[in-house]
């Protein structure tokens, strides 16, 4: 399966880091996030506050924009689909939940500062050795880092060594955040069960509740947002991101020429892991609470459809999709809770359909469908035999 | 006991106007507050054959036995409908709370009551309620004194019962501190064969009998039905795991045909299998008096609805996504989000309760430790005629040929003729309709509900990719490994681990052999 027209993009020169789309998206970004902290710092007296809910809110999708901006570049550049990405999301956001429940300390329902509440509803005597160091903020953020990293290498490394490829691999991921999340569940891993990690009190020092935090990090989510986003972008306008594009296009051929294809896409697989674990780490202390339903299939691939919907293989659109389709989430969940799944459902059905290179190729597509008369199916801007 | 007297007081013959079955004195001594009153009339109750005697009998051990406090008639009270039912007359009236006065007994005469009714149904003239007394002994309280056993085994013609009563006059041997070593000994190797739980205790108790020749054979007997009892678990665990690949295997088996052929990964499969169970839901909503005729109904229908939303979903959706396998995917995960909240807003988010047919709720027995459910046993029968089925549909018709073809080559196959976009939407309603057919299978065994697809989608897609995409006999064997697998684990594990240790090591497997236990071979192999 070989896509042998050229890729439009791909001519010989490179493209600048920030063209206009991505320049259009970070300023944006920065402007907006900066507009809703000062707002959100206002009196609320004022015509223009913003209530900390909305801002937690905003925060959250930004950081949902993180995970599908790291499912993007597996699966737009590389052709990766991960069913299971879900789980590194949750992996970080259950590193930043083992500090925050340290950060509770006496404050528990239990008031036992050494354990949180629980471990001592289990009748727990001491932390378990993986709870090691969770008290220092530091290290926490090397671990948010470092597990899902890990786990990504363990999972990936035996995975694209022996070639397990397309809808295999793409059914092995899901496996994979299936039994974790039934691991999850289990009272005995340490991890709180069913109910997960929750009634979060400070981070830092400071209450999760004061304004200030809350505004501190929807900034921080949206930095890390425009970084990440960055990162990303001068990744796959760089040498290696054509050789990301030729994985994905032709592997066999790929291969052929020379490249060791399982060291791009594994180390490709590990950084959007770590993407991914950011972005958790950023969700939890904005949610309040994390529990096994990360590890749910269905929120992997909700987010692999906001991927789909904004675009695959368009860092931009990855962003829009995740902001898109969470926002209608919203909506649809407080107004018309029972049209969301069907919603949702045809969303998946209408975008595969008819929007192959969702709503960021709509205005290319339109353009586009002037001058052609009767030609064949158009060209497909993302490439891909996918 | 009491419970067997109970089961069979339904059926009263009111009591002939003409001749009473009690003498008036046994009636006045019943109706008397003294206790060596009642015993006399309880004396002459086990001495009457008619059936009014028994009832009276299971009345005065229910306690439902009342007295009109005025005229002195009897009559049963029925507490659940209100009702009181004259002894003599059998006539049914309002029950009257306050006129009537309960008939006492005190302890000792409960038990004689219920020695008399065992010893009444030990000698039932229906061999099958003997049998079932006879078993009741061995396994519930002893209400029959020896002597009377022994003489009920000896006038036994029924070879079953006779083997029960054996065993309950060994049990009583056994629990008699009197009993000689050499009738111990007798009952010890009586007892080893019974799968009685009574009987292990017994024979815990003989282990430290003084006699060394007695605690010799018991302690030596409780090991042979240790052994027995472990092969009768070993035996069960491989039961559950072959009924268990057996549904793997129903459910996926459809995924293969699809997902083999086409290459299109359905992940609306596990829906398909809702809507068959759905299907026996309203078969039976419709034949409300035959559940039975319903399920076997709703085999073929079940065929056609999931067949038919699956022709739908070819034409409609996945026709225009092949060779797109990942939007397939998200697609087809799409409409099982529809379909599932469909259900939802049409039907109930509750579970629906889909009755189960008498035959398919029996027990075979096969020995004491061992019995099987039947409803398991028919689904695995069921699981491989529809194997066969299949298997047969592929590799000897011509359409099977055709499939054959287009999945093997499909620019080929279509040079030569075949019509290929005709043998996708065929195969898949084919495919589609077996997972309806699963549905059936599935609605007799687990709670139906707009999620049951869903916890079935991913084992079912483990089995295909861990047999081998387009293979039958993967997808068979693969299915009945991972059930047995998964039901050997779980005693040790718990059923979450065991769950997570298989996907664990399938993820493993996969890296080792991506293509499965049984994968393609041949260039159409290569993407």
């Amino acid at each position: 399966m070989e896509n042998t027209t050229a890729d439009v993009r791909t001519g010989l020169e490179q493209e600048p880091v920030f063209d206009k789309q991505s320049g259009c998206l970070v300023l944006g970004l920065l402007i907006f996030a900066s507009a809703i902290v000062s707002c959100s710092l206002l009196p609320s007296a004022s015509p223009l506050h913003v209530s900390s809910y909305v801002v937690s809110l905003l925060g959250k999708y930004l950081c949902f924009a993180i995970l599908a901006l790291s499912i993007d570049l597996v699966w737009g550049y590389l052709g990766i689909l991960s069913l299971g990405h879900g789980a590194f999301f949750g992996m970080g956001g259950y590193v930043m939940g083992m500090h925050l429940m340290r950060q509770i300390g006496g404050q528990g329902v239990y008031a036992n500062p050494e354990l949180p509440d629980f471990m001592v509803f289990l009748n727990w005597k001491e932390l378990p050795w993986y709870w090691w160091g969770s008290d220092s903020f530091v290290f926490i953020c090397v671990l948010v880092i470092l597990v899902p990293a890990l786990a990504a290498l363990i999972f990936g490394w035996p995975a694209f060594r022996s070639r397990v490829s397309g809808v295999y691999l793409s059914i092995i991921t899901q496996a994979m955040t299936f039994a974790l999340m039934l691991a999850f569940f289990r009272n005995e891993m340490g991890f709180g069960g069913n109910n997960g990690l929750t009634d979060f009190k400070t981070l830092l020092g400071v209450s999760l509740q004061s304004k200030w935090m809350i505004a501190g990090l929807f900034m921080a989510s949206a930095l890390a947002l425009a970084l990440i986003y960055v990162l990303c972008r001068a990744a796959t306008v760089s040498k290696l991101g054509r050789v990301f594009i030729a994985v994905r296009d032709a592997e066999s051929r790929t291969r052929f020429i020379g490249y060791r294809v399982e060291h791009v896409k594994l180390a490709a697989f590990v950084c959007s892991a770590v993407i991914a674990g950011i972005g958790g780490a950023l969700y939890v202390p904005q949610v309040g609470i994390i529990n096994p339903n990360v590890f749910q299939p269905l929120f992997s691939v909700e987010m692999v459809v906001c991927v789909a919907l904004g675009g695959r293989g368009r860092l931009c659109g990855a962003v829009l999709g995740a902001l898109v389709v969470n926002l209608l989430k919203t909506w649809f969940t407080t107004a018309l809770p029972e049209v969301w799944l069907f919603f949702l459902g045809a969303l998946f059905v209408l975008v595969t359909l008819f929007l192959p290179d969702g709503l960021i190729g709509v205005p290319a597509r339109l353009r586009r469908f002037g001058p052609r008369k009767g030609g064949d199916a158009p060209e497909h801007p993302a490439g891909g035999p996918l | 006991m009491l419970f067997f007297a109970l089961q069979f007081s339904t059926a009263v013959v009111p009591a002939a106007a003409e001749g009473l079955f009690l003498s008036p004195e046994a009636l006045a001594a019943l109706r008397s507050s003294k206790v060596a009153d009642r015993d006399r009339a309880l004396d002459e109750l086990a001495a009457a054959s008619a059936p009014e005697a028994l009832d009276m009998l299971r009345a005065l051990a229910a306690g439902s036995l009342h007295m009109d406090r005025e005229s002195g008639e009897l009559f049963v009270l029925d507490d659940k409908t209100g009702t009181a039912r004259g002894v003599l007359d059998g006539e049914v009236r309002p029950a009257d709370g306050g006129g009537l006065r309960r008939v006492g007994t005190n302890t000792a005469q409960r038990d004689r009551i219920l020695s008399i009714l065992g010893a009444r149904l030990l000698s039932h003239p229906d061999p099958v309620r003997r049998r079932a007394a006879a078993a009741a002994l061995t396994d519930g309280p002893m209400t029959v004194d020896r002597t009377q056993l022994e003489a009920l085994r000896d006038r036994e013609t029924d070879e079953e019962t006779r083997e029960s009563l054996d065993m309950a006059l060994a049990l009583m041997t056994a629990q008699d501190a009197a009993a000689a070593p050499q009738s111990l000994l007798k009952s010890v190797e009586l007892l080893r064969a019974s799968g009685s739980p009574r009987a292990k205790t017994v024979l815990e108790s003989l282990a430290a009998n003084p006699d060394r020749a007695v605690a010799v054979a018991a302690a030596e007997a409780l090991e042979h039905k240790r052994i027995v009892s472990d092969w009768a678990a070993m035996l069960e665990t491989m039961f559950f795991g072959l009924s268990l690949g057996s549904v793997l295997i129903l459910t996926s088996i459809g995924l293969a045909i699809t997902f083999g052929v086409m290459g299109v990964i359905n992940m609306a499969h596990g829906e398909l299998v809702m809507l068959g169970a759905y299907t026996v839901w309203g078969l039976q909503q419709l034949l409300p008096s035959q559940p039975g005729t319903a399920l076997l109904l709703s085999v073929p229908a079940a065929f056609l609805v999931s067949g038919g939303v699956g022709v739908v979903l070819e034409r409609g959706v996945i026709r225009h996504l092949y060779g797109r396998p990942l939007e397939t995917l998200l697609a087809t995960f799409g409409i099982s989000l529809i379909l599932q909240q469909a259900v939802r807003t049409l039907i109930s988010p509750q579970n629906r309760a889909v009755g189960i047919p008498d035959f398919m709720s029996g027990l075979w027995r096969i020995s004491g430790e061992l019995s099987l459910t039947c409803n398991r046993i028919y689904i695995l029968c069921f699981c491989l005629a529809v194997f066969a089925l299949i298997y047969a549909i592929m590799h000897k018709t011509r359409l099977g040929l055709e499939v054959r073809a287009v999945t093997q080559n499909r620019a080929i196959a279509k040079a030569l003729g075949v019509n290929a976009s005709r043998v996708d939407a065929l195969t898949f309603a084919l495919g589609s309709g077996v997972a309806g057919m699963a549905g059936v299978a599935l609605s007799q065994l687990t709670n139906v509900g707009p999620n049951l697809g869903q916890s079935y989608i991913v084992d079912s897609f483990m089995v295909v990719v861990f047999g081998g995409v387009g293979n039958l006999w993967g997808t068979l064997s693969g299915g009945l490994i991972l059930g047995l697998v998964n039901k050997i684990l779980e005693p040790a594990s718990g059923a979450m681990l065991a769950k997570i240790i298989i996907l664990a090591g399938l993820i493993l497997f996969m890296q080792a052999r991506p293509r499965g236990l049984f994968p393609q071979r041949g260039r159409a192999a290569e993407d």
